[in-house]
């Protein structure tokens, strides 16, 4: 019944001066996409990165704070963007375009290598890249800063729009500052400092598998000759995959790194607010789901194996073929690039928030057989209080049927559950709680 | 070879009723509803209009479900039921035999023979068709007048904000839902009403509605000689047991339909469940018709038992019921009256600025937890029921309060407010 239906909205003064600021961060962008070369760039990117800030958060302003009442879902699948309506299609179009270009031409963006200086779109960047590192931008350097600031955007945006859950609040103030500092700030600034070191993955949360070029010969050589802070970034890559991401694990689920720290789970949090219900909730998804997610764990683990191979017996190939052309280079541009840039953010307004983090991240499916089988954490269920109303399953973005095990009374124990808490918050009656306890009757089930 | 059991109704209590008979036998199976062909949460009816959820995210179970198990789902009416010759009269198919049959059809809207009650804009709320009727008066509505000041009226109101209508609200009683709530539940609820900018009418009925010359609803008459045009009227008025069908067969009724504690009707083989039956006896401390989601559920459970050879006679346990009035929980569990029992008192605690309260019943003198009031805090379903059930001291309760929390993590805790208060409060009393 409700394709038809509109739900009509009255906008405020507050969000159409919103709107007109969005529009003109826009079209700076723009203008600056399609050659025109500002004379000022600090001036032009400072406006127009403000702009596009500002316009985010004074939209989210009126609807999250003026308007009475608390959150809401309400009109979510009467909406263009979030009902996979027109608006829908153009953002996913829109982004999934600009996804391949900054992996295959990024030319386009006028970034040409250290062949000729910048132009267009990465130009507009340089000011910045050099303030941190004097040198110029990249087109990772622009998309890293506008990836920061849309977290920070709709970071703001969410935390009105939760104001009244702590859970929510916190956790999004701690992913919008892993991002800013862990992935964004230190890691330049450490780049400024050590400008003559080549370049290694400087995020300390950025962990193998996740990083899958982390224990690649060029990358393990980089940490080993940029001195004591190279080695140290070694140990610690390391050291957190072994040691403190299980640990992590156990105590309270894979949630402290999926919806607390990640930067693909705080652009999902973030600005993927919008369409977490577009996940598919069918059992033939969750079992495309698990052989995709754990297909890929072990795929980056042997390409992994056969690269510390090549690295430690001085070899380029393995089985007579080329592990870079074979093993390294496939894996980076199917898995690293399609699936969790494309596809991953791509596809938001198509299948949701996390299609990355649910079907690819292998870092997601280590610790999600670890949160499986080994964790204190579970979403408990408030015995017989579900009413099957379905809101928590509709509002997961991982597309777990949270309702199948809450109306049997049984706590939800799932390898995919991020713990963003959203069906805690969406559920009418107070049902579900997410908590961390004791592994004795993790999984019990109250009434069925 | 298995018996066959029909099902009327496809709701909660026919559909768990289905579910357990399959875990328990594999006699043939088939369920019959005449408002969809699959098994819905009726509830969550509110957030299909709304927009939260389309109608394939209200359905409990996947359409392959109930394959794979072996239910058969039929879409039509039943007409009446023969119990002599063990069938059911359809209104599109042919007559279906059953070997034991149980009726789940539910509840209808009260209507009490207001004047205009049936003119075009004037419904109820409780079905699949209400919701679309509703939604095709949507557009030629201005003003809607919503009758009945209950759990069914709120949710309607709160529905029709979402589309920017204006809406009157009148209420019998002299404060909302006051034959349950206590007062000062109840007026929380008033002011919570009237923030949304809804025109809340109290000690007002209705006393007709008016039409225009295409029997559209115009306006409604009040108790107090009010006039109020408007273009919807909501009946919200509570429910009643929708047993007409049943009322020339033998199986006896009264309000609902009369069953014994194995939920079996007057008619050996034919039993009733949910929303449309009467106990003959009700359990104790409970109502004879009680028609809430989880009782249906209970019956479900019970009435499989019965049919599949493990009798067990239906114990609903602990009463406890939730709801959510806009952005405010309401959880109760064991018996809050609106005016305490002689042998009751009361401790009530509300927070100084925020909507939240809580209310715990306890015998005068033994100060044994009777029930439990609670908005805006999520107590613990487990933990509450176990004080109830094993007469925990009153004292004891608040020590352990915060054993109760079901808040999500990092939320302020008022546990330390609340102890202080009933200090107070105990202090006095000793």
């Amino acid at each position: 019944m409700n394709k038809n239906i509109t739900m009509p909205r009255k906008h405020s003064a507050l969000q159409l001066v919103g709107l007109l600021f969005s529009t003109i961060g826009l079209l700076v962008f723009l203008a600056a996409l399609f050659g025109y070369n500002f004379t000022d760039k600090f001036l032009w990117l400072t406006f127009s990165l403000l702009a596009v800030f500002l316009g985010i958060v004074l939209v989210s302003i009126h609807t999250n704070l003026i308007l009475p009442g608390v959150i809401s879902q309400h009109g979510m699948y009467y909406r263009s963007l979030s009902n996979r309506g027109v608006l829908g299609w153009i953002v996913g179009i829109v982004l999934s375009v600009f996804y391949i270009v900054l992996y295959w031409f990024p030319e386009s963006l006028g970034f040409y290598g250290n062949t000729q200086p910048n132009s267009g779109f990465v130009a507009l960047f340089d000011p910045l890249s050099y303030f941190f590192k004097n040198e110029p931008a990249s087109q990772w350097f622009m998309y890293g800063s506008l990836y920061t600031l849309l977290i920070l955007a709709f970071g703001i945006r969410y935390l009105f729009r939760y104001k009244h859950n702590r859970y929510q609040i916190f956790r999004t103030l701690a992913v919008m500052a892993a991002q800013l500092f862990l992935a964004f700030l230190i890691p330049e600034i450490l780049e400024g400092l050590n400008s003559k070191d080549a370049y290694y993955a400087r995020d300390i949360k950025f962990f193998w598998p996740l990083n899958h070029y982390f224990f690649e010969p060029w990358h393990l050589n980089n940490m080993v000759s940029g001195g004591s802070m190279g080695m140290v970034f070694l140990i610690w890559g390391i050291f957190g995959f072994l040691v403190i991401v299980p640990l992590l694990t156990y105590f309270w689920g894979k949630r402290w790194y999926c919806s607390w720290v990640c930067g693909c789970g705080a652009l999902a949090e973030t600005a993927g607010d919008y369409f977490r219900h577009l996940s598919d909730k069918r059992v033939f998804a969750w079992q495309i789901e698990r052989i995709l997610i754990h297909g890929v764990l072990l795929v980056i683990t042997v390409v992994t194996g056969v690269v510390l191979y090549g690295y430690f017996s001085n070899a380029q190939t393995f089985l007579g073929l080329s592990i870079y052309t074979y093993f390294s280079k496939p894996y980076g541009f199917l898995i690293g690039s399609v699936f969790a840039g494309v596809v991953g953010v791509g596809f938001y307004p198509f299948m949701g928030s996390r299609v990355w983090c649910r079907f690819g991240c292998p870092l997601a499916a280590y610790m999600g057989i670890i949160q499986r089988f080994f964790s204190r954490y579970r979403i408990t269920t408030n015995g017989g209080q579900c009413m099957s109303c379905g809101n928590c399953s509709t509002y997961c973005e991982m597309g777990i049927d949270v309702r199948a095990y809450a109306q049997k009374g049984q706590n939800i124990v799932r390898a995919s559950c991020v713990g963003c808490g959203i069906c805690s918050e969406v559920c009418p009656r107070g049902v579900l709680k997410l908590e961390n306890g004791s592994l004795y009757e993790r999984i019990k089930s109250t009434i069925d | 070879m298995g018996k066959h059991i029909v099902i009327i109704g496809n709701g909660i209590s026919g559909i768990t009723a289905a579910r357990h008979i399959r875990k328990l036998s594999d006699y043939a199976i088939t369920v019959i509803s005449s408002e969809t062909h699959h098994f819905y949460s009726r509830p969550a009816l509110m957030y299909l209009f709304m927009g939260d959820m389309t109608f394939e995210n209200l359905k409990p179970y996947e359409d392959g479900f109930w394959k794979k198990n072996k239910i058969t789902l039929v879409r039509d009416h039943v007409q009446a039921i023969d119990t002599l010759q063990k069938q059911l009269i359809l209104s599109e198919t042919s007559p279906i035999h059953y070997d034991e049959l149980i009726i789940a059809t539910g509840s209808l809207s009260n209507k009490f023979g207001w004047p205009g009650q049936d003119l075009e804009g004037v419904c109820g709320f409780y079905s699949m068709q209400d919701l679309e009727y509703i939604e095709k008066h949507v557009p030629r509505m201005n003003r809607a007048v919503i009758v009945g000041g209950g759990l069914i009226g709120i949710e309607l109101a709160e529905m029709l904000l979402t589309r920017h209508k204006n809406i009157t609200f009148l209420v019998r009683e002299n404060a909302y839902w006051s034959n349950v709530l206590p007062l000062e539940e109840s007026e929380m609820i008033n002011d919570l009403v009237r923030s949304h900018h809804i025109d809340l009418k109290l000690k007002v009925e209705l006393k007709s509605i008016q039409g225009d010359e295409h029997g559209h609803v115009q306006s409604v008459e009040t108790s107090t000689g009010e006039i109020l045009p408007c273009e919807f009227v909501g009946l919200t008025a509570g429910v009643r047991p929708n047993i007409e069908f049943v009322k020339n067969t033998p199986i006896e009724t009264d309000r609902g339909i009369l069953v014994d504690e194995f939920l079996e009707t007057n008619i050996p083989g034919i039993y009733a469940i949910g929303d449309c039956v009467q106990h003959r006896k009700a359990p104790p401390l409970r109502r004879p018709v009680e028609q809430v989601w989880y009782t249906g559920r209970m019956m479900g459970e019970t009435v499989a038992h019965s049919i599949c050879g493990s009798k067990k006679a239906y114990n609903p346990g602990i009463w406890f019921n939730s709801a959510k009035f806009f952005d405010l929980e309401y959880q109760t569990y064991g018996r809050v009256l609106p005016e305490p029992a002689p042998e009751e008192a009361v401790f009530f605690w509300k927070h100084p600025e925020m909507l939240m309260s809580l209310r715990l019943v306890f015998n005068k003198s033994t100060y044994n937890l009777l029930g439990v009031n609670v908005f805006g805090i999520r107590l613990r379903q487990e933990v509450c029921q176990k004080w109830i059930q094993t007469k925990t001291h009153i004292a004891e309760v608040i020590d352990h309060f915060h054993e109760a929390n079901f808040d999500p993590e990092f939320f302020n805790r008022h546990e330390t407010r609340i102890k202080l208060a009933f200090k107070e409060f105990y202090s006095n009393i000793r």
